[in-house]
């Protein structure tokens, strides 16, 4: 194309056969210039000031009067189809390129690094939550108190007899001077003492916590372990009230399945006494009862340290270990997974349990 | 508790084909758990007969040993050997090799055939010995896993048998019976024994009990019989310690026979070990009955007895061979040569029965369970007696208990019972409840009928009698726990079963939900995990030293912490006062597990004990105390507040493709820390800080803007690092969280968001090397008044250009007004006041 330009000869711009030739030619070239840079090459050989196209152009202000007008419209009408194939083609063009710088960004997503740490909850103060929201959504509310705890609200309050085998069976951390009467509580049951002298009534507190034996680690018992107790003091509750609470606790935790069962035992504390089994369906070796905690209406005695009358007040309360709850819930072999602080353990669960 | 399932049956209504797990199973209904089942064919199969040695060749060998060569007869002579298998004798004598040399020709003994399996999975089998075929063993009580003896074999002649040749030495032995092991609750004294679980087994069955009692027909009355005086002149809470002591004298005893194999068989099951006729016999009678008894050898008494409690200084050698020193509240039973044991928990040696032992004076007492409880424990001698005392034992009891081992003393051990005896002592008031009519079903949530009350009550052995508003209980002599209408309620609601009570769910009044200082812990936790920390958890148990290393830096070693008197290990015998030793012991766990790049975090208390924390006493239960008492207890509590700690060690993310990983350092403790109190809305200002645990160089102390010290953070002390194998370098922080929450804003109030253009000017200021920067830029801020909208540090610089002992610090300042543009004049003005204020405070020079 480009070699019939220089000293080619003008087109008359009257001669619409020859200028449709020309206008012909660039719209051939355009459509087959490949880049944007054959497509400059192409522009300027087709509408530049030496191309033909142009040069036909010059040549209208020569030509008589009468024949300026057809060759005006002939002209003009070319170059626009001239300027549109223009415009079409570097948009097409342009396109590509974009199109193509692009895939040639291209990565192996599959390949990403991970930036951030990820980090994690222990699964037992997750799950401290979790059974904390179960009942806050009954209305309950939160309960807590210290660790180091007066020997009166870890027992005496709780109707534990001086020299009962009962207070033994606690297996108790106590202070240095024993004359001051202080220990680590043994279980959470001093919060429910403090609750009652502390709330108005009616009571429903949740009572979560660390709590202290002296129990050497192994693969079933740590010496320091957690427990959440609840506490429910109000005109008239009974044993069924109870068990209410504790198959609707169930199945908040475990699914509409749950089933719990309750067995006769003794705490100083509570009486009527209850052990307090959950049925298991996925228990390994099997579905089974699972040994859960103990609950029971609230002795008169522990109602009476707190200056409540019981001829008028009555309660339930109930006590679970959390670990036991992780243990057959998510299926923790060991205890000592959850104590030794391992990152491989926390880390399984993340922000889940 | 342990229940020979033989026994049980002899007094219940035990299914024969029953298990142990089957009678479990039913007792769990009435409050007992399931702790074990000891069963010997679990481990032990026959066949196993009783063979008679016929003759005995003792063939030396080369390594100075003499083995027997023994042909046993295991069928009786003329008849048919019935076993057929591998290693079994059609003749009926077996070849057998044995080492044992305590046995002589016409022994009866216990041969355990080829095809037999003992415990231990030991399998017998016919095998080529000392150049013969040895079919079968001999067997010693240890093989057969029925006693500790490996002296020699067992012959059965010496456990006074004498069975045909060929009988199934497993029935012989009692080894088909089996034992459930059952969880006694400490109320519940009376279930130590064979006739409290059988009425309990009756309970759950809805079965027919036989008091062991009613089989002994015990004298109505007894005198003449040896002296016995009760004097106790301090009883504990105004509770005589002894309120009853039967004495019988069984004369002619031959204290050296053996024990039966039916009694031995279910002791041991019961988890008691045979020692000699006469001892066996009295575990055997408190076993069954619930009464401890205590045999004394009544030649070796002198003058009458005396219950009393102890003076101090005297001493007593017990039965264990100790010589214990008796203190004034230990109740003591005494003869003219002063104690002859401790009351309920052990007897004195020197009064002993031995197998010379011709008379026996059998102690039948019923001692008070505090005093009894309290001898245990200062004499730390736990026995079957006492466990059985401190929980309480049947008044009633004791006389019965004595005439069943007069009985049986007489049976088996061939002595003669004196026809005298004593009982001294008076029966406790029976106490009688209210029990009103909607009580129980008011307290259950069950409508209880009439005739469940009375029949329940009726069959633990109470006296029910009606009254006007209800019954009037008088509670069964061997039920100390029955003391209140809610006691009996649970005893009703037990027998009718805890599996009848409905469910019905009470409806808590409006809560307020979580406290602000509950969610603040929630948040501040979630926002250390959602940073990409690990939350773990450790002991609070430390040793000296490390709260020493880690408490406040003014207190250093001066420092108190709150010790335990009975701590797991002496060398962690204190509380944490401090969350970072912990947190330290489980980075260098992990790090020892591989894990090189760990950031942890824990939360909880620690534990700062103040002077004279604790009470001198404290108040009775069942009452309220006063309010000045109650006072007294909680602020005897040491204070416990919550931290916040953490530990970073090696890379801030795992290394990848494309990714460089960075090494924490002290600026990320510090980050972290400040991360703890933007999630709360507290801002934590950070000065250069001094403590012994961190590098005195690159820790900060974080305080709160009233100047209140709320921590640390920054690199741990190398030679912290050093010492506690930690990698060098590694940052640490922590926080008193209930400071942080304290601190937390409780309204924020809303700034004026200005929409005119900003205006940002930078400036660099040369400072002493020694100025802490964030004091620049408060005087800068200070210094730009209001129209400073933000002013940040964003380079630090030293060395080349600048003079020695000097840094400069570049600041980028935006200003804005709230109501105008800004001219460049204005801004620059409020630049410059800034200058002016940081060349005022710190000759801070622009560059």
């Amino acid at each position: 194309m480009t070699e019939t330009l220089p000293g080619a000869a003008i087109p008359n711009p009257t001669d619409e056969a020859a200028i449709t030739a020309a206008v012909d030619q660039a719209v051939a070239a355009i459509a087959g210039a490949a880049t944007l840079d054959e497509l400059k090459a192409v522009r300027l050989a087709h509408t530049g000031e030496k191309s033909p196209l142009s040069l036909a152009n010059r040549v209208i202000g020569k030509l008589p009067k009468d024949q300026k007008a057809i060759a005006g419209k002939l002209m003009g009408a070319s170059r626009g189809r001239v300027n549109k194939a223009l415009a079409d083609r570097t948009a097409e063009l342009e396109a590509e390129n974009d199109a193509r710088i692009l895939l040639e960004e291209t990565v192996d997503v599959t390949a990403a690094p991970r930036r951030r740490r990820t980090g994690a909850r222990h699964p037992l103060s997750t799950l401290q939550d979790r059974v904390a929201d179960i009942f806050v959504g009954m209305g309950w509310e939160i309960a807590e108190g210290p660790e180091v705890e007066s020997e009166w609200f870890n027992f005496d309050a709780l109707n534990f007899k001086p020299d009962h085998p009962a207070r033994e069976m606690q297996d108790t951390f106590f202070v240095e001077p024993p004359e001051a009467h202080l220990l680590m509580r043994t279980h959470t049951s001093p919060v429910q003492v403090r609750s009652m002298l502390e709330r108005e009534l009616p009571i429903y507190v949740l009572c979560p916590g660390k709590v202290f034996r002296t129990d050497e680690l192994d693969a079933t018992h740590t010496p320091v372990f957690h427990q959440f107790e609840g506490l429910a003091i109000d005109r008239k509750l009974s044993m069924a009230d109870l068990r209410g609470t504790l198959e609707h606790f169930a199945r908040q935790m475990f699914g509409d399945e749950a089933q719990i069962r309750l067995r006769p035992n003794y705490f100083p504390f509570t009486e009527p006494s209850a052990e307090l089994d959950i049925w298991h369906p996925g228990a390994k070796g099997g579905p089974r009862w699972i040994e859960w905690g103990g609950c029971g209406m609230v002795n008169p005695n522990v109602l009476r340290a707190a200056g409540i009358d019981p001829d008028v007040y009555s309660g339930f309360a109930f006590g679970m270990g959390i670990e036991r709850t992780l243990m057959f819930r998510n299926e923790v072999g060991d205890m000592r997974d959850m104590i030794e602080g391992d990152v491989r353990f926390s880390e399984h669960f993340g922000m889940e349990i | 508790m342990r229940i020979p399932l033989s026994w049980l049956r002899e007094f219940a209504e035990v299914p024969a084909g029953a298990t142990a797990e089957d009678v479990m199973a039913e007792l769990v209904k009435v409050g007992f758990e399931e702790e074990d089942v000891h069963r010997p064919t679990d481990t032990l199969q026959g066949p196993i007969v009783v063979g008679q040695v016929l003759s005995l060749v003792k063939e030396p060998q080369t390594n100075g040993k003499i083995i027997n060569w023994c042909q046993v007869r295991v069928v009786p002579e003329g008849q048919e050997q019935t076993l057929t298998g591998e290693g079994i004798d059609p003749s009926g004598v077996q070849g057998i090799i044995c080492g044992a040399h305590n046995f002589v020709e016409g022994d009866k003994v216990v041969v355990t055939l080829p095809g037999a399996v003992l415990p231990g999975d030991f399998h017998i089998s016919a095998r080529k010995t000392y150049g013969h075929l040895s079919a079968g063993m001999i067997a010693s009580v240890r093989e057969l896993g029925i006693g500790e003896d490996h002296d020699g074999i067992l012959v059965l002649s010496r456990i006074g048998l004498d069975p045909e040749i060929g009988t199934d030495a497993m029935e012989l032995l009692g080894l088909y019976d089996q034992a459930a092991e059952i969880n006694v609750t400490p109320d519940r004294g009376y279930a130590f024994s064979i006739r409290g679980v059988a009425r309990e087994y009756a309970h759950a069955t809805g079965t027919t009990f036989t008091d062991p009692g009613s089989r002994v027909q015990a004298p109505a009355e007894l005198s003449g019989g040896y002296g016995v005086k009760i004097n106790d002149d301090a009883p504990i809470y105004g509770k005589p310690g002894c309120d009853r002591f039967v004495a019988r004298t069984v004369r002619g005893v031959d204290a050296a026979r053996p024990t039966p194999a039916w009694m031995s068989s279910r002791l041991r099951l019961a988890g008691i070990r045979s020692i000699s006729l006469p001892v066996d016999i009295s575990n055997y009678v408190m076993l069954e009955l619930g009464q401890p008894l205590h045999f004394y050898d009544q030649d070796k008494l002198s003058g009458e007895i005396v219950v009393r409690r102890a003076v101090t200084g005297e001493k007593l050698a017990t039965l264990d061979g100790k010589e214990r020193s008796l203190d004034p509240e230990d109740l003591l039973i005494t003869d003219a040569s002063g104690p002859i044991g401790i009351a309920g928990v052990m007897g004195g040696a020197a009064t002993e029965v031995s197998d010379a032992t011709s008379t026996v004076l059998i102690e039948a007492a019923h001692f008070e369970e505090v005093s009894i409880a309290r001898s245990r424990r200062r004499h730390k001698l736990p026995s079957e007696a006492s466990k059985r005392f401190e929980r309480g034992v049947d008044w009633h009891v004791a006389g019965i208990a004595a005439q069943r081992a007069v009985d049986l003393l007489v049976e088996l051990a061939g002595g003669t019972a004196d026809e005298a005896g004593t009982d001294a002592g008076t029966a406790p008031d029976s106490a009688t409840i209210d029990l009103p009519a909607a009580f129980a079903a008011a307290r259950i949530g069950i409508d209880f009928t009439d005739e469940q009350i009375v029949t329940s009550l009726e069959d633990l052995g109470a006296a029910v009698v009606k009254n006007d508003g209800g019954w009037s209980v008088t509670a069964p002599s061997w039920r100390h726990d029955l003391e209140t209408k809610e006691d009996l309620s649970e005893e009703i609601a037990r027998l009718v079963g805890y599996d009848k009570i409905p469910a019905t769910l009470p409806v808590a009044p409006p809560g307020r939900g979580l406290t602000r200082v509950q969610q603040q812990r929630r948040r501040l936790i979630q926002a250390l995990a959602d940073a990409g920390l690990t939350e773990v958890l450790s002991y609070p148990f430390v040793s000296k030293a490390a709260n020493d290393t880690f408490g406040v830096p003014e207190q250093g070693a001066g420092r108190t912490a709150v010790k335990l008197a009975n701590p797991i290990s002496e060398e962690q015998g204190f509380l944490r006062t401090s969350i970072l030793p912990g947190l330290i012991e489980v980075a260098k766990r992990n790090h020892s597990r591989g894990f090189r790049d760990l950031a942890l975090f824990e939360s909880g208390l620690v534990f700062l004990p103040a002077e004279g924390m604790g009470t001198d006493s404290i108040p009775p239960l069942g009452a309220k105390p006063s309010e000045e008492v109650l006072d007294g207890l909680y602020d005897g509590v040491p204070a416990q507040p919550f931290h916040l700690a953490a530990v970073l060690t090696g890379h801030d993310s795992p290394a990848a493709a494309g990714h460089s990983p960075r090494i924490w350092d002290w600026a990320d403790a510090l980050d972290i820390a400040r991360l703890a109190g933007d999630v709360l809305g507290v801002e934590i200002v950070a000065g250069q800080g001094s403590h012994q645990a961190f590098h005195p160089g690159r820790a900060a102390q974080l305080s709160l803007r009233t100047g209140e010290v709320v921590g640390y953070a920054g690199e741990l002390h190398p030679k912290l690092l050093a010492a506690s194998d930690m990698p060098a370098r590694s940052v640490a922080l922590e926080i008193n969280a209930d400071a942080l929450f304290d601190a937390a804003p409780d309204v924020i109030v809303a700034r004026h968001i200005s929409t005119f253009p900003v205006a940002t000017q930078d400036v660099a200021l040369v400072v002493p090397a020694e100025v802490p920067a964030d004091e620049v830029l408060a005087a800068l801020r200070e210094g730009a008044g209001e129209l400073l909208e933000d002013v940040a540090l964003f380079d630090v610089y030293a060395g080349k250009g600048i003079e020695e002992g000097k840094k400069s610090l570049a600041f980028g300042l935006r200003f804005r007004a709230d109501d105008r543009t800004l001219t460049a004049d204005e801004a620059s003005a409020a630049r410059e006041s800034a200058v002016a204020l940081a060349a005022e405070r710190f000759g801070a020079v622009q560059r």
